[in-house]
């Protein structure tokens, strides 16, 4: 049997491993997939807890976000596919038409 | 006959309504029609409930009706009702009477004015709100009328706005008559809450009982007076009348001679129970009038204004009203205020065809020679003339003579010689009038002189009835020498008024020939002076130049008030308005929108629309986040 620490050690890189691409990638649709991994690691720590603790809750949980995703994920790549037809380019420096 | 009584008010005000709302939609034809048809049903119901009141058994409680409970608080109750007595009956028939006349010759005179609904919904307003005046059977509901008649007389004045004096005399006439209103209504809330009553029937029950304490029976009567000299124009309130003149002819008739400015009258003889009861009130009313009769007849010997002559006229003849009241002659102060509004109406309605004739000409020096030019504009300014003078067996001889009987039969001896004294001057003004404008050479700048004009018969037939109403309606109250049941308004009035003890015949037939001397003589020297001798006044106003400036100068009181109330006022308003608004208001308001708008333009800053800022941002919450919980928990 493999320990819940594993599970939450891979976790917590994939989420460095994100927060980490959303930084250095500049253009939008890889940093949104860089948000996708993110949420990805929660739910394999929120799966680690849940099998830890042997309760479902956290596998509930784990479908909210699922679904949640999905949503976000259409109203994301729309928006993405808006603004290159607008602006005729993704790159997050170039977005930056809400400056103060 | 009660709550019908409401209607007399109420269908000028409902006709008001229509023209001020709806009266860009309405032909000319249609506007001047309704608005006198409203009238005159006012003044068909008035009559009606006159036959009725005649028609009750003596002792019978007058005619009323409430329409509902105003004010409910506490014990006061004011309710919103109307009574139809004797006094009423004479008010109400002047002001629709008059009223309708006047409302008829405006159809002529403002025939080519472009607010003519406007003008004509706001005289319908007048009347309204005069009616409820006269008929309020509680002297709160009588406060309605008193500030709506002010408003209107506002308006009226203002009626052409873009006229700058226009604008100015309005706002003169309205902040001085409010001076006088300020002391009405403290006089009426402390008569209100000693009496526990504001109906007048229990004010003049309760002050004829002596219920009232000594301080206040003296303190409210002198407080209402002070109201009464505002909206009366007595000394020394008088000054917006003269000024008033900016207004339209028709509505200086109507408001500034016939109506409004006696209402103060009217309030005193409603109270005459509270006036009576009081040592102090009385004579105080009676000096006040008397020494406005001589001193605003004295101003209007010199002015050369068609219209400020009458308006001084008007102010020196509401001082005798009050003369009459003062000395305990109700009935002879109504009395004159009944034929005051028939000639002096008449006056004003025939100076304003004089005016109409000579293009809007109002200086007497540039008329002259008009009676052949205005054939039926000069007797009925002739007839009025004779009348206001005193020339017997006019109205005005019988209700001028009734109040100077009655001053000299009180015993008020000065009042008395005043009054005489402003009755010569009162001959010699108004025959200047009469032999500056119609008699002599034609002193007409040439371009007005080929457009003389006698009025259409919708101005002269007015007229014609005012000049029939001046020469007879004295005959409604003769003295008692013509005999015991002669004097047939005072009879009328008795129940409400009560009537003063009638001389005996040979004084009374004395003081008939002091007065009538008295008016011949004032007649016989504006003969002299301005027909017999034209240069007399001139040689006078060279012989005595410190007098004469004096009184061309209107004694000065103009700019006295100029220079203790008015820019002191303003003077410290200005100081105020530097040091405070701008200072501390201003900077207060302004620095606070400074203080945000320098705060919102620091944290905009933040703002750098790099998604890749706002995710660092997000990053560090979180790590301070956690970081915080795991310090917490730990």
């Amino acid at each position: 049997m493999i320990p819940a620490g594993a599970f939450l050690a891979l976790a917590a890189a994939l989420f460095a491993l994100g927060v980490l691409a959303f930084f250095v990638k500049r253009d939008l649709l890889t940093q949104f997939m860089a948000v996708e991994v993110m949420l990805n690691a929660a739910n394999l720590a929120f799966l680690a807890l849940a099998k830890a603790s042997l309760k479902a809750d956290a596998q509930a949980v784990v479908i909210f976000v699922l679904t949640v995703a999905a949503a976000e994920a259409v109203v994301g790549m729309s928006i993405i596919l808006l603004a290159f037809r607008r602006r005729k380019t993704i790159r997050t420096d170039d977005l930056s038409g809400l400056k103060g | 006959m009660a709550r019908e009584l409401w209607l007399i008010p109420l269908l000028p005000a409902l006709s008001s309504a229509v023209l001020l709302l709806l009266g860009s939609r309405l032909s000319r034809r249609w506007i001047s029609l309704q608005a006198c048809l409203a009238v005159l049903a006012s003044l068909a119901l008035s009559a009606a409930a006159l036959v009725r009141l005649l028609g009750a058994a003596n002792g019978a409680p007058p005619l009323s009706g409430t329409l509902f409970t105003w004010v409910a608080s506490g014990s006061l109750s004011v309710p919103a009702s109307l009574t139809f007595d004797p006094l009423t009956a004479v008010m109400s028939l002047v002001v629709t009477g008059v009223g309708l006349l006047i409302h008829v010759y405006s159809a002529g005179y403002m025939a080519g004015d472009r607010d003519y609904s406007r003008y004509f919904g706001l005289l319908n307003l007048f009347t309204f709100f005069m009616l409820v005046l006269v008929m309020a059977s509680s002297i709160v509901l009588m406060f309605v009328g008193w500030e709506g008649v002010g408003l209107c007389s506002y308006l009226l004045i203002g009626f052409w706005f873009e006229k700058p004096a226009a604008a100015r005399a309005g706002m003169k006439a309205f902040i001085v008559t409010r001076v006088g209103d300020a002391a009405f209504v403290l006089g009426m809330l402390t008569l209100v809450a000693a009496v526990g009553g504001p109906e007048f029937a229990r004010i003049n029950a309760a002050a004829a009982a002596g219920g009232l304490a000594p301080w206040l029976a003296t303190l409210a009567p002198v407080l209402l007076f002070a109201g009464a000299a505002g909206k009366s124009a007595q000394v020394p309130l008088y000054v917006w009348l003269p000024d008033a003149m900016e207004g339209p002819t028709p509505v200086s008739a109507l408001i500034h001679a016939a109506t409004m400015v006696t209402a103060g009258v009217y309030m005193v003889a409603r109270l005459n129970g509270l006036y009576s009861a009081s040592a102090v009130a009385g004579p105080l009313v009676a000096s006040v009038g008397a020494v406005t009769a001589v001193f605003a007849a004295s101003l209007a010997l010199v002015q050369t204004d068609i219209k400020k002559v009458l308006a001084y006229s008007t102010i020196s003849q509401l001082g005798y009203m009050f003369i009459g009241c003062g000395v305990g002659a109700y009935g002879a102060g109504i009395f004159h205020l009944v034929t005051h509004a028939f000639f002096k109406g008449l006056l004003f309605l025939a100076a304003g065809s004089v005016i109409h004739a000579l293009s809007g000409e109002q200086d007497i020096r540039k008329m002259g020679g008009l009676r052949r030019r205005l054939p039926r504009t000069f007797p009925a300014f002739f007839v009025a003339a004779l009348a206001i003078s005193g020339i017997p067996f006019l109205s005005g001889f019988f209700s001028k003579d009734a109040i100077l009987t009655s001053a000299y039969e009180g015993g008020h001896l000065a009042v008395w010689l005043l009054g005489l004294l402003a009755a010569v001057m009162t001959a010699f003004y108004i025959f200047r009038l009469v032999f500056l404008i119609f008699f002599g050479e034609e002193r007409t700048d040439a371009e007005v002189r080929r457009h003389i004009h006698e009025s259409p018969p919708v101005m002269t037939v007015p007229l014609a009835v005012l000049a029939v109403l001046s020469a007879l309606g004295g005959l409604i109250g003769l003295p008692a020498v013509f005999g015991e049941r002669a004097d047939l308004l005072g009879r009328f009035l008795a129940p409400v008024l009560k009537a003063a003890e009638a001389p005996p015949a040979a004084v009374e037939w004395n003081l008939i020939l002091v007065s009538t001397t008295a008016a011949a003589g004032g007649l016989f020297l504006a003969f002299l002076f301005y027909l017999r001798y034209p240069g007399t006044p001139a040689r006078l106003a060279a012989r005595w130049p410190f007098l004469y400036r004096t009184l061309i100068g209107k004694y000065y009181v103009d700019e006295f008030y100029d220079a203790v109330f008015v820019r002191p006022l303003v003077r410290g308003s200005e100081l105020v308005y530097a040091s405070f608004d701008l200072a501390v208001i201003d900077g207060a308001l302004n620095g606070s929108a400074a203080a945000a708008q320098a705060a919102g333009r620091g944290a905009s800053r933040l703002q750098t629309g790099r998604i890749k800022d706002y995710a660092l941002a997000f990053l560090l919450g979180a790590v301070l986040f956690l970081g915080f919980i795991l310090a917490w928990k730990a």
